[in-house]
């Protein structure tokens, strides 16, 4: 795992490279909590990027790379005002139809054993995400989002 | 995944001794739930997520999955939702289809008040 933070045009950017797997997801989450602690995030805020983030990484180890541990993922994150723009890149299979599933909530008026097990990661981005932009590019999966953040003041 | 167990004359409660309920945990956490609830003869199964402070849609998809293993005779409320768990089934909705205690003693106390 890499992580490294640059400073380009006065814009601070980090950056975390990481291999396929769930573990790996695991560890990525961490890296980030941790080097978004200077800024001014609450834990309701922090919160929400967790469970973003957590989404979307584990989305492409399950579905991009469906499971393999020798893809590669790349996050990167450039904090602004009240707002974390966040690229995450890989080079698995493309999402189908090329296009960013609807996230809808899927229901739950049946009877217990109706209940689903499942559909509920798409919906927590969409609500939670602003900005969902996702584009195929060659071979890779460029996924980009913005999620705003109050703070503690 | 570690959980601690503790089994009143009504109750089964089960504490996930675990941070996450995430992708990487959650077979772990369906597999060891259905060992658990299977083991005991307890109609009423309260599971303490008090340290579990990260869940993710397939750690919601296994408690879900959970309490249709139990099927309809074997009750699952849950109790101690921290905040991002707790953020999770709000956002989901499923805190309309668990019943949600802030604390696993409370529990108890509806018992005791009959």
């Amino acid at each position: 795992m890499q992580i490294c933070e640059t400073n380009n045009t006065n814009k601070h950017q980090l950056h975390v490279e990481f291999p396929s797997g769930e573990m790996s997801v695991r560890q990525a989450l961490g890296q980030l909590m941790s080097v978004l602690t200077p800024y001014d995030l609450s834990e309701d805020d922090l919160g929400s990027v967790e469970i973003v983030l957590g989404e979307v990484l584990n989305n492409v180890v399950e579905h991009a790379y469906a499971e393999s541990d020798d893809g590669m993922v790349l996050m990167s994150c450039t904090p602004g005002a009240h707002v974390l723009r966040f690229c995450v890149e890989d080079e698995g299979v493309a999402l189908p139809h090329a296009e960013l599933p609807k996230g809808t909530l899927p229901c739950m008026d049946g009877p217990l054993e109706t209940l689903p097990e499942g559909g509920f990661g798409w919906y927590l981005v969409q609500n939670l995400a602003l900005d969902l932009h996702y584009r195929r590019i060659g071979r890779r999966n460029v996924l980009a989002f913005s999620i705003p953040f109050e703070g503690n003041g | 995944m570690e959980f601690s167990c503790k089994e009143t004359s009504d109750v089964l409660f089960v504490k996930v001794e675990a941070e996450r309920i995430d992708a990487a945990a959650a077979i772990s956490f369906k597999e060891n739930m259905r060992d658990i609830t299977g083991k005991c003869g307890a109609s009423h199964v309260v599971l303490d997520l008090s340290e579990v402070a990260f869940i993710d849609s397939s750690g919601l998809g296994a408690i879900v999955s959970v309490m249709k293993l139990m099927g309809t005779t074997t009750r699952l409320d849950l109790a101690g939702m921290t905040p991002t768990v707790d953020k999770v089934f709000r956002l989901t909705r499923m805190d309309s289809i668990f019943t949600i205690y802030e604390h696993p003693e409370d529990v108890e106390k509806i018992y005791k008040a009959g």
